[in-house]
């Protein structure tokens, strides 16, 4: 618990100076270009919006690539639920949306990798994606907007047995209402 | 025998993203072949003769007899083939000669086919010293009963020489993973006809059999989240029972098949409620804000057993079903998870950590008497048969669940391998409500 408050204490100062998720923006906006490249051959409505930053135009930022709000997984360390400080900036941008649309939900969907028993991962996945909740409450945005779930160690990322594979399976993905 | 072999059906909805198709018999090959892979204490020396004219039938008996009792560890079969002049009756029966082989019991018997299409096997046992016949029964059965028949006669001869009841007549429930399919089966419980019951590309977890035999509690994520289903097998009607807010899971049945314990989190991080099995409002039994789950009823009914992390790592506690005082059981090791109660109510099979392997073990109530049965690495899910004397559970190697088995005094492990794919969380059935005594 003292932990939780010290790190999401670290969140707020980090998100106060730099972010440390640029170099993955700058990685996914990569596939920009090669959509762009195909929009002339394809009708303007079905243009994908990701592409378009037109002035005057607000573009819901869920869907904008090279928002930090497409940054939906954070990743924990094994046996751990700590939302780790380089996952901060992603949580503290998360919640500001939140606050600035009151209307939004979000579904905070925690996974545990396969060691471990099956009935007990369920588990850790809920406290993974309860430290995920209890990190966006501190910055303002109320219980009844978030519904914390698990899948266990059912539903991996990556289907290997080695610590690559577990790594990326030890997360909580954040589902926004409607998606 | 009727009613051992029962058309299951499922209830079904459509989703758009969701696939639950009713299956009927899965392919044979899907079955689970077993391995005996160790075998200790004293056996019963047994010679099972071929069943008299059983070629002509459909469905070989002795074969399946002789298999049933060789995995239990508990019985030696003598080896019959090349020996001449086998005796398919009493009066042909050289008692002397079989007594002087070591053998201490005989069964013979015949499969004779009926104008009507069906049949009528026979089987008799004889107490090879006193030269005597100590059972015997005559069914008559439809040709699909003749593998079902071959388990009652197991039971039977079970039972005289060891003086408690057979499970060859049970069934189990798994979880089978087929790529990205999720499918509940249930099987013999020598593996045999596995029929799946539901399938879905979500998860499905934790079957349970209802103390009846007749339902199976089970999470599924149909819900793009857990969700409790209670299924009735007879009618193949499926109803939600568990749906709140966050995660609904672990479920299990009180003694008496009327409630249902569950994990839930809709009120704080998971903690221990029941609610009725036919569905309805939960009451919560734990207050604390750690995470308590994995709950099973005791013998009686009055105390659940579960798991809970408030002292840091999972342990295993009790606590009166009402609420009340919540009692520490398990000390040893750090993680200690996954109870399940022993039919007689003394024992609780759990999956303990120990040295980073995760294995079965059992805790004597009474004593607090913990004994480690496997060694891992990665065991899971154990669960008893219901007369007590083995735990069926599973065991994870390559990423891919097999299942095991156990004798509770840890002398008797069997492996159970299945072609078909990633087998897991197994939950054997009870003694049916059909056939019994």
């Amino acid at each position: 618990m003292n932990k939780l408050l010290v790190s999401v204490g670290m969140a707020m100062v980090l998100g106060a100076c730099s972010s440390t998720q640029q170099p993955a923006q700058v990685a996914d906006s990569k596939p920009a270009p090669v959509q762009q490249a195909t929009a002339p051959t394809q009708p303007p409505t079905t243009a994908p919006t990701t592409t378009q930053q037109p002035t005057g135009v607000r573009v819901d930022p869920l869907k904008d690539r090279n928002s930090p709000l497409s940054n939906r997984v954070i990743y924990f360390d094994y046996d751990k639920d700590a939302v780790k400080p380089e996952f901060q900036a992603l949580v503290q941008a998360h919640a500001k949306y939140l606050s600035e649309n009151r209307t939004r939900k979000i579904r905070l969907e925690g996974h545990a990798d396969e060691r471990g028993s099956r009935e007990y991962n369920m588990a850790l996945g809920q406290r993974r994606s309860d430290a995920v909740r209890k990190a966006v409450s501190v910055l303002g945005v109320g219980n009844e907007r978030v519904e914390t779930v698990s899948f266990g160690e059912d539903k991996p990322k990556s289907n290997g047995h080695d610590e690559a594979a577990w790594a990326q399976n030890r997360r909580v993905e954040i589902v926004y209402d409607g998606e | 025998m009727k009613g051992s072999v029962r058309v299951l059906s499922v209830f079904i909805r459509v989703h758009l993203w969701l696939m639950l198709l009713f299956c009927g018999l899965a392919p044979v090959h899907a079955q689970l072949v077993i391995d005996v892979t160790t075998s200790a204490g004293r056996q019963i020396p047994i010679a099972i003769m071929p069943f008299a004219k059983e070629d002509m039938a459909p469905q070989n008996v002795t074969p399946v007899v002789g298999s049933n009792l060789a995995r239990t560890g508990l019985f030696r079969i003598a080896n019959t083939t090349g020996l001449s002049k086998l005796p398919t009756a009493p009066s042909e029966i050289n008692f002397l000669d079989w007594s002087s082989r070591g053998m201490e019991a005989l069964v013979i018997g015949a499969i004779e086919p009926l104008p009507d299409g069906r049949y009528s096997v026979s089987f008799r046992l004889f107490d090879v010293a006193k030269q005597m016949q100590t059972a015997g029964m005559s069914y008559t059965v439809a040709a699909t009963q003749l593998r079902a028949t071959a388990h009652k006669i197991s039971d039977e001869i079970y039972e005289k020489l060891l003086g408690e009841r057979g499970v060859f007549s049970t069934k189990i429930a798994y979880v089978l993973k087929r790529g990205n399919t999720f499918e509940l089966q249930v099987a013999d419980a020598d593996g045999f006809n596995p029929q799946a019951v539901l399938k879905s590309v979500e998860p499905i977890r934790s079957p349970k059999w209802s103390p009846d035999g007749t339902k199976l509690a089970y999470v599924s994520f149909e819900n793009r989240k857990s969700s409790v289903f209670v299924q009735d097998l007879v009618t193949g009607q499926r109803r939600q029972v568990a749906n709140f807010k966050g995660d609904n899971y672990a479920p299990n049945w009180s003694p008496d098949g009327k409630t249902l314990v569950v994990a839930l989190s809709k009120d704080a991080i998971s903690q221990i409620y029941t609610l009725p099995a036919t569905g309805g409002e939960a009451t919560r039994v734990t207050q604390s804000s750690s995470i308590d789950t994995n709950a099973t009823f005791n013998g009686d009914g009055s105390e659940i057993i579960f798991v809970s992390d408030r002292s840091g790592g999972p342990q295993l506690y009790s606590v009166p079903v009402g609420g009340g005082t919540v009692k520490r059981l398990t000390f040893e090791g750090s993680y200690n998870v996954n109870p399940r109660m022993s039919p007689d109510g003394k024992l609780v099979a759990f999956i303990a950590r120990e040295e980073g392997r995760l294995r079965v073990a059992t805790l004597e109530l009474a004593t607090g008497q913990v004994t480690v049965l496997t060694d891992g690495p990665l065991d899971d899910s154990p669960s008893f048969s219901p007369n007590g004397r083995t735990i069926l559970y599973e065991s994870k190697a390559g990423g891919r669940g097999t299942l095991g088995a156990v004798s509770a005094d840890g002398r008797v492990k069997q492996k159970l391998s299945s072609a078909a794919g990633d087998v897991r969380e197994p939950a054997w059935g009870p003694y049916g409500t059909s056939g019994a005594r």
